[in-house]
């Protein structure tokens, strides 16, 4: 038997792959992997069992991955699919049809939240729960293991039954769980899958030599009678199953059933549960038992269909109380879907009379782990310690503090402890600093080590990872186990015997050793040694220490790697220290096994890197060093706060605690009912993430406004404004003489949030103006952050006290004057370097005191709205975008449907104002009815016209007064904008997106076009161009990008723009007010440059200009506007290319990565590319000279 | 009449003295195949560079490892995993081999490397991969005020030494001109273990663009008339020094290859005419030298070796200051 080191996607992947002809995948978390492994199996040429590597093909969605199985299956091919949440619901409509025609297939399934008043990509049952009508059979596993085997027993059983399967396991929890399992080798599938089987299959597919129809259409007389039809395939799959799991067992030893029980023979107290909590459940029931309990743990291993009499036959005849513990939520049912099963199957066998007892025992449901909620050894302990009450609650929750309907179980975390034999250890990190990774090559070392190698008995290890909500500077938890037997331990890390820290700047973020154990190892990545750290720990790091009684180390790994040339990489010489530290292996051993690891790692990079990561870990253990711990607290410093007394309550009590990683402590009542949340919360998260921020120098400054327009972060910003307005500023604060003929002798400050910076350089690399006699300095430069913190920071204070401009003074259609306008999304957590926030920023300035942005699901619905803390503001009146996020798919729908109302909302608001017209001053009747218009003068004359009107109408005793005083709002111009990436324009959402393009109505849809699935991790989507390398397209993409602008042209009635803010502001700042200014559907697509991109991110902005130099990204606006006034409507506003693609392609990774695998396909694809390029711009030119006629009535808007 | 074209070239006997020198055109199967048919009489193949390496080794770690484990639903990056990422020297290495099969004429790997480790372990790898001879290519940019001459000349023998200690194939040391006393530096290197000498290289000398404020290397090819630095050290060491003397730069036409063979050349090599005008343009090159030869009745390359070299030129002086004085004051005149 081969033991394996993986996670529990790739667990499940390993065995769909080899068991399918055809894979339809489309990228979701935590789904993700799975698809992905299966895509680099494929092009790497890699079999399936039956010789032939098998056909793996994106989809444009999961209902059309759904589809396509379905296709596939018919065609006679077995299929495989891999999804999660919204994802698996989207192939609802397909999984009736494919278990109503009796297909085999597996659907594997990496369980998620379902998206309700909020998003979550994190695990639960809700996904497969609302799947469990569909038809298809449900196999549960609970562990990495387990997702191995049961993938096998699924695709086995399928075959046996002919009724689909989902088998699924729970997200995150287990699919990005690392952990030993025994692997299945083809001969174990080989058993698992009779040939017999496959033929049979075969032998249904649809074919013109035997021709017969399906999918058929039935009327009442036999649609219900061939519903029936099926029964018997049904009535078999439990039996099936366990004959699967009982072959599964004879080849591998591993012995599954139905539903397994673990516990006291005689328990009185039984949990039932499936999925991951059962790891946790089981070693409270193992704990319990040792120590004289009678509890029990009934595993469900087949829910759907579920077998009543196996699992209530697996109960102990002496059970008297049962909790049922579901990890999702129906609301209004009378219990959750699984506590309903198991009261149901315990009614019937009672009633059958084929149980011990006479009267059924009592059964209590209970929800635990919505959204990764941590379920511990505690919790389950509560949940048996509420069933030994006479009158256990019949429904309760636990995990959380519900103090509105008082359904949670009281839980004493201290009732439990882990085994001591288990070594635990956490580690802090940063996302980019290769924490994550070196830490799951500690597991796979330690895991793969020989018995040999670690003192006679091979070593089982557990690797899991936990990741904060921000894409730049965002911070990881590694919990990482390690154990002479298998761990079977689902939760986080309580009590860790060894803390690291690779940060010691996190000291000060949080609480970072509230999880050392008395006597735990801490090592510290510090830059001061052992005799001068002690002094600069803040004071609760220090009382730790000293209470628990920690052995202290520090290294000062970042001068290691540096000095070995890895720059800031210090993850292989914080993994050394730590197998020094820990002693999991021999110390010699362990050495070898790392520089082992390295080859196996860093080999792909290089011999270079491998020997410098090899140098690393001698030096590292060199440098390792004790603290003596003095007995007494010295430290001074405490964390600091920036939520002051003056921040909203909300803010304070509960934003407060999610900041510093109490979220889990917040009761229920702290949270809104219905997912609403106040925006502008980012100001009160200051990050400080970066090293260098940009200074301005004032002397060079030309006040083109280039940094304030590309910055990603509005991290730096800009104000004209009357010199007397100095008075009182900090002595080193900096202004100029503003240039510009709109505000004579006035002055104009550009400034830097220090604290809210990323220090990704970007404003830096566009600043054009340089020093005449030291060229290499700007007039903005980034600086060391230290070095002006103290200056910076009141500065930014008193910058923001300076007067905004008058908005109806200010040139807002060009560059320099939009940039005045005050930003209404600050501070997001997208990526340093972030290519589509300035899209979002610019639309914040210019109109977001009046917007309402539909978000489709992706990066900017992250960024923009993920919790702790969301970017989009108010300004000082409080107004400012109205943000929603519906789902990935139907953004542009729900978008028009916002539309729709407001249209309504006017319509309204105009016949209230005619029948009213007669109560009120004619002159503001009249104002109003013309005063709905765009230009910011109209607008500020109309907001005081709608003042007018409120006090008007609160004067009149008139129902209808009311009801217009309840919309007056919508008398001042409103817009509204569709915000999304290409996944969703190009692919999931392309269907409603071109329908709203059709629709005509009056909205404007943003398009941050990242040219691949940027927030699932860089998939391709049909935005990927020719050539470049993406996930799910690891050889390179084979075919161009789609051409939506052009798609949408063709409509001829709909406003086009394609633009590249960091290659044409002017531009750039032109589409979004002709957008807005048409009446009628507007599209604007944004080249937004990614991480996914592989290039250098201070250089987002300026590589645009390449981009569009090369004719790769060109300029155009299409404006039927100007069909009507009989001019080309057609704009290039790009010139011809000048340089080839390659000149463009060869700075981004995505394209040169393939020339490296691959030089042949490269250069194939890459001529292709070019002559895309050629192509498409003929055609553009052609474009530009097309007259055209756009027949048709004008679309009005409600007046 | 025939002449007799062959010379011996660190051991290699080659047809003619035209060899072809490290390029674009000598970094493609297809385009060494029409070196070779053209009459190419050795190629050289584009540098290996070391530096580059290392560069792109550090760009894609950093980038695999600081995209991946940072954010949650892209856990493992933003990029598919690959196996590898080629930054070695592996596509090197497999062009050294597939020239070697794929041609007759001999193929000369080329090296530039950084470190003293990189040199010699790269240097075995050039000659394990086939290669019939390794030409080192030394470029380094004496610009720290604080490393003297012997400094910088020490360095060179160095490595010289150590790569001449790690290859047992012929080895070519391709150097700049600037070393205070050339012709000394010329006889140490001879002495390291040289085989031949190739002079010179070209430095890349970058250039400023006003507009923009950015230094702009900016690659020009050669003319004939930088011919004249190789020519006048290649006449003055001719005899002088035990390894043999290789041209490049300038040689542009038969009558750049005459000046230079008989100033003392061993081989010529050329590139910028190649570049310019095509892999054929070897055969032009090689015919003018023939004809050339044949018209002022020379019999063979070897006849013609050197005999305008300093210790054979019927005025040694004007190789030496006299000459540059008299020249500027024609000029001036």
């Amino acid at each position: 038997m081969s033991h394996l080191m993986v996670d529990g996607n790739e667990a499940a992947a390993a065995v769909a792959y080899r068991l399918s002809e055809v894979v339809a995948i489309y990228p979701i978390t935590p789904a993700s992997p799975m698809g992905e492994l299966a895509d680099a199996w494929a092009v790497a040429g890699r079999p399936n069992l039956w010789g032939s590597v098998p056909s793996v093909v994106e989809m444009q969605s999961e209902a059309g991955a759904a589809g396509a199985m379905h296709g596939a299956l018919q065609g006679g091919a077995l299929g495989t699919t891999f999804t999660a949440s919204q994802g698996l619901l989207l192939m609802i409509p397909n999984m009736y049809k494919i278990a109503g025609e009796l297909l085999p297939c597996v659907i594997h399934v990496a369980a998620r939240s379902v998206a309700t008043h909020a998003l979550s990509i994190f695990g639960d049952h809700s996904d497969v729960m609302a799947a469990r009508a569909t038809g298809f059979a449900m196999l549960a596993s609970s562990s990495v293991q387990e997702a191995h085997d049961m993938a096998l027993i699924a695709h086995s059983a399928t075959h046996s039954t002919r009724v689909p399967f989902v088998h699924f396991f729970d997200g995150f929890r287990t699919s990005h769980e690392i952990s030993k399992i025994a692997g299945l080798t083809d001969a174990d599938l080989r058993a698992l899958v009779p040939a017999g089987d496959v033929l049979d299959f075969r032998r249904r597919r649809l074919s013109p030599d035997w021709p017969v129809i399906r999918g058929t259409a039935q009327n009442p007389d036999v649609f219900f009678q061939a519903r029936e039809a099926i029964n018997p395939h049904y009535d078999r799959v439990p039996d099936a199953v366990q004959s699967a799991m009982d072959r599964f067992f004879d080849q591998t030893g591993r012995r599954y059933h139905l539903a397994d029980y673990v516990g006291a023979p005689d328990a009185q107290r039984v949990i039932v549960m499936m999925g991951s909590g059962a790891g946790a459940a089981e070693e409270a029931v193992t704990k319990m038992v040792a120590d004289g309990a009678k509890v029990g743990l009934l595993k469900i291993r087949l829910y759907r269909p579920l077998a009543a009499a196996a699992l209530v036959a697996k109960l102990p005849p002496t059970v008297l109380s049962i909790g049922v513990l579901d990890r999702t939520k129906e609301p209004g049912a009378v219990g959750e879907p699984l506590y309903t099963d198991i009261v149901a199957a315990l009614a019937e066998e009672t009633a059958a009379g084929r149980t011990a007892w006479d009267t059924l025992p009592r059964v209590s449901g209970g929800r635990f782990g919505l959204s990764s909620k941590e379920f511990t050894p505690a919790m389950a302990q509560a949940v048996f310690a509420e069933l030994a009450l006479s009158q256990p609650r019949p429904h309760f929750t636990v995990g959380i503090t519900d103090d509105v309907t008082g359904l949670s179980l009281p839980v004493d975390e201290d009732a439990h402890h882990e085994e001591p034999d288990v070594v635990r250890a956490v580690f802090y990190g940063l996302g980019s600093d290769g924490t994550v990774g070196a830490n799951k090559n500690s597991v796979k070392i330690v895991g793969e080590a020989g018995a040999e190698d670690v003192g006679g008995q091979e070593l089982y290890a557990q690797g899991y990872f936990v990741y904060d909500s921000k894409k730049a500077g965002s911070t990881t938890v590694s919990h990482l186990r390690f154990s002479t037997r298998p761990i079977s331990s689902t939760y986080l890390i309580q009590e860790a015997g060894f803390v690291a820290c690779h940060h010691f700047e996190f000291l000060f973020d949080r609480d970072i050793l509230a999880v050392a154990a008395p006597g735990a190892t801490f090592l510290l990545n510090s830059p001061w040694g052992p005799e001068e750290v002690w002094s600069r720990l803040p004071a609760n790091a220090q009382r730790h220490i000293i209470d628990k009684q920690l052995e202290f180390y520090v290294i000062d790994a970042s001068r290691v790697a540096a000095e070995a040339g890895l720059g800031g990489r210090v993850n292989t010489a914080l993994q050394a220290c730590f197998f020094k530290l820990s002693g999991i292996l021999p110390e010699r051993e362990a050495i070898d096994a790392i520089k082992r690891s390295i080859r196996k790692s860093y080999g792909r990079f290089g011999e270079l890197v491998v020997e410098r990561n090899e140098q690393v870990v001698d030096k590292a253990l060199a440098a390792l060093a004790e603290v003596a711990a003095p007995s007494v607290v010295e430290g001074t410093q405490e964390r600091p706060t920036w939520i002051t007394e003056e921040a909203p309550d909300f803010v304070r009590h509960v934003t407060r605690m999610m900041l510093e990683g109490d979220g889990d402590l917040l009761p229920v009542s702290a949270l809104p009912v219905d997912g609403t949340f106040p925006t502008g919360t980012t100001r009160y998260e200051k990050r400080s993430i970066a090293r260098e921020i940009p200074i301005w120098d004032p002397d060079l400054c030309i006040d083109c406004a280039r940094c304030v327009i590309v910055c990603p972060h509005t991290a730096i910003r800009m104000k004209v404004y009357d010199p007397a307005f100095l008075e009182g500023a900090p002595p080193s604060f900096k202004s100029k003489d503003w240039t510009g003929k709109d505000f004579p002798n006035s002055v104009v400050s550009f400034q830097v949030a220090p604290d809210d910076c990323t220090g990704c350089g970007v404003c830096v690399d566009v600043c054009p103006a340089k020093s005449k006699e030291e060229a290499k300095h700007k007039a903005i430069n980034m600086e060391p952050k230290l070095d002006h913190l103290d200056v910076e920071r009141p500065a930014f204070e008193f910058f923001l006290d300076l007067p905004e401009p008058d908005r109806a003074q200010v040139r807002v259609d060009n560059v320099r004057g939009s940039q005045q306008l005050q930003p209404l999304m600050e501070f997001s957590g997208a990526c340093a370097g972030c290519g589509e926030t300035p899209y979002l920023k610019l639309l914040s300035r210019i109109y977001g005191d009046r917007v309402t942005i539909a978000n489709a699901t992706g990066c900017s619905s992250i960024y923009g709205g993920n919790l702790p803390t969301t970017p989009w503001t108010t300004n000082a009146e409080g107004r400012g975008p109205a943000w929603a996020n519906s789902l990935f798919e139907d953004n542009a729908e729900f978008g028009l449907g916002m539309r729709l109302a407001l249209d309504q909302e006017i319509i309204e608001a105009d016949r209230l104002l005619t029948e009213l017209a007669d109560q009120l001053d004619p002159g503001l009747v009249a104002g109003l009815r013309t005063g709905r218009r765009a230009d910011e003068a109209t607008v500020a004359d109309q907001r005081v016209r709608v003042e007018q009107l409120a006090a008007a109408l609160s004067g009149l005793d008139d129902e209808r007064a009311a009801q217009l005083a309840s919309i007056k709002e919508c008398f001042v111009h409103k817009s509204i904008w569709i915000v999304g990436g290409d996944g969703w324009a190009y692919d999931i959402g392309f269907g409603g997106l071109d329908h709203v393009l059709a629709s005509g109505r009056n909205v404007n849809i943003l398009v941050l076009d990242t040219e691949v699935y940027s927030n699932t991790g860089g998939q391709a989507s049909k935005a990927t161009p020719r050539a470049a390398i993406a996930k799910f397209a690891s050889g390179g993409k084979p075919t161009g990008k789609k051409d939506l602008g052009m798609i949408a042209s063709a409509y001829g009635d709909v406003y086009v723009a394609q633009i590249a803010v960091g290659a044409n502001n002017t531009q750039t700042v032109k589409a979004f007010h002709e957008a807005e200014s048409f009446n009628g559907p507007s599209l604007i697509i944004a080249y937004s440059p990614c991480i996914a991109h592989g290039i250098d991110m201070s250089t987002t902005m300026s590589h645009q200009k390449d981009a569009v130099d090369s004719g790769y990204w060109p300029l155009f606006r299409y404006d039927p506007r100007l069909a009507a006034e009989g001019k080309h409507p057609f704009h290039l506003d790009s010139r011809k290319p000048k340089i080839p693609f390659s000149e463009f392609a060869e700075k981004e990774a995505r394209y040169e990565m393939l020339t490296r695998t691959n030089p042949a396909d490269a250069e194939r694809l890459m001529a292709l590319a070019q002559d895309d390029i050629d192509a498409r711009w003929s055609l553009y030119e052609q474009m530009a000279e097309v007259d055209r006629q756009i027949p048709g009535e004008e679309v009005e808007e409600p007046a | 009449m025939t002449v007799d074209l062959t010379t011996t070239y660190m051991g290699l006997h080659l047809s003619s003295p035209v060899v072809a020198s490290a390029s674009p055109l000598t970094g493609r199967l297809d385009t060494l195949r029409q070196l070779e048919s053209a009459g190419a009489a050795a190629v050289v193949l584009p540098s290996l560079f070391e530096e580059q390496i290392e560069h792109d080794a550090n760009q894609y770690t950093r980038l695999i490892e600081s995209t991946a484990g940072g954010f949650a639903e892209s856990a493992d990056g933003f990029f598919p995993g690959l196996d590898d990422y080629n930054t070695g020297p592996h596509d090197y290495l497999r062009l050294v081999t597939e020239a070697r099969n794929a041609l007759n004429i001999p193929v000369i790997g080329s090296l530039n490397g950084a470190t003293l480790g990189g040199w010699t372990r790269y240097a075995k790898r050039i000659e394990d991969a086939g290669a019939a001879a390794l030409e080192l290519n030394v470029y380094f940019i004496a610009n720290d005020p604080n490393v003297t001459a012997t400094e910088v000349e020490d360095r060179y023998i160095d490595l010289i030494e150590r790569v001449r200690g790690a290859i047992s194939i012929p080895l070519a040391v391709k150097v700049g001109p600037f070393f205070s006393s050339f012709a000394n530096m010329a006889q140490r290197i001879s002495s390291a273990g040289a085989d031949a000498l190739v002079l010179f290289n070209r430095f890349y000398q970058p250039d400023i663009d006003p507009d923009e404020l950015v230094v702009a290397p900016n690659l020009t090819l050669s003319r004939s008339d930088d011919l004249r630095l190789p020519l006048r050290w290649i006449a003055a060491l001719f005899g002088r020094i035990e390894a043999q003397l290789a041209a490049t730069s300038g040689v542009h036409s038969g009558i750049d290859a005459v000046k230079l063979v008989m100033a003392g050349a061993d081989v010529t090599m050329t590139t910028a005419a190649l570049l310019r005008h095509g892999p054929r343009f070897v055969k032009e090159i090689r015919d003018g030298l023939a004809t050339w030869m044949v018209e002022h009745e020379y019999s063979s390359v070897e006849q013609m070796r050197g005999s305008m070299s300093q210790i054979n030129a019927p005025d040694p002086s004007a190789f030496e200051r006299h000459n540059y004085m008299k020249a500027l004051t024609t000029y001036a005149s």
